[in-house]
């Protein structure tokens, strides 16, 4: 049995009486030829990098662009001195987005979730959980059980729509990494696949449009920043799920339609640096300033 | 279904699958496939790889690959410093290749006991790549297999030869291409596998007559560090 769309998914769960983790572990072991202790080893040496790579952080590496560096710890300083607008679990999500994107941005060792561009967005929605018992008690299992919720969802967007940002713009990159998270929170939290398909649609929903516009075509300028966003849409549309709120349209039909906005996205819009930020006045200006130090070098 | 850890993964050093972790992968193909230690490399880069690829670290990527670094060695950052500390000589220039991918590289590699190897080399995203031409001869493989690339005089008896030691050694062949210049001259068989060949069986096809040289990039070496 393929697993081609969420609907794919909740038919296997129905029918196995498997929660939702489950049904992507299995379909993985059944994939890649491996034993159910192979892919859990391999879950979790994705979850120890991403921690790896947050707990390592100081915020003292920047960028040759002089664009990215230290608002990780900036946030994260605001964050504990606890006057934060979005307060507690919130402003830590934010500042664990900015650290991890930060941290790509600036060559450190991060997961692609789907992509590098997005590798905040994942890590900053749970690591908070697992670092400060005050929001929640985890243990390990239950992070990668929601590893494995993520991944799944992923797989199926990639399939059905594309995660690349010069396919799909950032909807297709940051709009995948939020919808991953979101439906990542539902399941640790208990809920249902329908409210993990309804928490991915919300999540979706409220970022498609989503352009790629990297300023002097780096991944720095707006993507650090858009890590945050898709983070804290993870969490709203988690707890609307949680709450019982539904999406009025189907999760697969969401998927689809965040494909085909993506193929219609002109190509100035997709990762080109040809529109949107990147060519303001300031980002061609920050372009030029590149390429002059480039030369000089 | 796409394969949970492409979207968990891969874990790299950014900040761009393509154009840092594609980048470093084919840095480290060319060092395989030229079956040699590096001592210089000319490297061209075309398309979004000249036009971005400093800003993403695709050069320094490029060097540590040559060096043996793989996408997810911290030491990546300081690739050039551990070119210095070693005496490997690169430089790098802009190219513009007709019909290639936009993130495409050629490398001129030069190894200590004098082999030579030119590689014309595309990432084409999540960290994938795709090698384009070896020393002028048009080839299309991932390094996603065992690959085993086979340099052979062009006479008959040679393709018959290595498949079957192959077979002999229970390896069984995914993919298989067979290129040559022009008929006569020197070939080129890359032969895909889905078990990986071991050192005494690369010695084994490479004693075969009419065989030139035989390279071997093993999918799982070439994955990830050993260690930090």
């Amino acid at each position: 049995m393929t697993i081609d769309s969420m609907q794919d998914i909740f038919n296997l769960m129905a029918a196995r009486k498997k929660p939702f983790w489950e049904v992507i572990l299995e379909a993985d072991m059944e994939e890649r030829q491996v034993t159910r202790e192979e892919s859990m080893a391999k879950m979790l040496v994705v979850w120890q990098a991403m921690k790896d790579a947050s707990d390592t952080y100081t915020g003292t590496r920047h960028r040759v662009s002089g664009l990215v560096g230290g608002d990780g710890m900036k946030m994260r300083q605001y964050a504990k001195r606890g006057h934060a607008m979005s307060g507690g679990y919130v402003s830590d999500v934010i500042a664990e987005a900015l650290s991890m994107a930060e941290s790509n941005a600036c060559m450190r060792r991060i997961v692609a979730a789907p992509t590098a561009g997005a590798c905040g967005v994942l890590p900053a929605v749970l690591l908070p959980l697992s670092k400060y018992a005050e929001y929640e008690e985890l243990n390990q299992h239950q992070i990668l059980e929601a590893l494995y919720v993520a991944s799944g969802i992923g797989s199926v967007i990639a399939y059905k729509a594309g995660i690349a940002g010069a396919s799909g713009g950032c909807q297709a990159e940051i709009g995948t990494a939020s919808a991953m998270a979101a439906g990542a929170l539902v399941a640790l939290r208990g809920g249902s696949g329908k409210q993990i398909g309804d928490a991915v649609a919300m999540a979706l929903k409220n970022l498609m449009g989503l352009i790629c516009d990297p300023v002097a075509g780096l991944v720095e300028v707006p993507c650090v920043k858009r890590n945050v966003i898709g983070a804290v849409n993870a969490v709203s549309a988690a707890d609307m799920a949680l709450a019982g709120i539904k999406s009025r349209i189907p999760v697969d039909e969401v998927i689809d339609a965040m494909g085909e906005v993506g193929r219609r996205l002109p190509v100035e819009f997709r990762e080109t640096a040809w529109g949107g930020l990147a060519v303001s006045p300031t980002g061609l200006k920050i372009k030029e300033n590149l390429h002059s130090k480039k030369k000089q070098a | 279904m796409v394969d949970i850890f492409d979207i968990l993964g891969p874990i790299m050093v950014g900040p761009s699958s393509s154009h840092t972790a594609g980048a470093a992968r084919i840095g480290n193909m060319a060092r395989i496939l030229l079956g040699d230690k590096p001592v210089s490399a000319k490297i061209h880069l075309h398309g979004s790889f000249a036009e971005t690829g400093s800003g993403h670290g695709t050069d320094r990527a490029i060097v540590g690959g040559l060096l043996g670094m793989h996408p997810d060695d911290l030491q990546l950052t300081y690739a050039f410093e551990e070119a210095k500390k070693c005496g490997f000589q690169y430089s790098f220039d802009e190219i513009n290749l007709r019909d290639a991918h936009p993130n495409t590289a050629v490398i001129v590699l030069t190894g200590e006991k004098g082999k030579k190897l030119t590689m014309q080399a595309c990432s084409v995203g999540g960290g994938r790549i795709m090698v384009n031409k070896l020393d002028g001869i048009d080839v299309n493989f991932t390094g996603d297999y065992n690959t085993l690339v086979v340099r052979n005089r062009d006479e008959n008896g040679s393709v018959a030869a290595v498949t079957s030691i192959l077979n002999q050694c229970r390896i069984n062949v995914a993919n298989m291409s067979v290129c040559r210049h022009k008929r006569g001259g020197d070939a080129l068989m890359v032969i895909e596998t889905d078990e990986s060949v071991k050192p005494i069986q690369l010695d084994f096809l490479s004693e075969l007559p009419g065989i030139l040289s035989v390279t071997y990039y093993d999918k799982n070496k070439g994955e990830a560090s050993d260690d930090d």
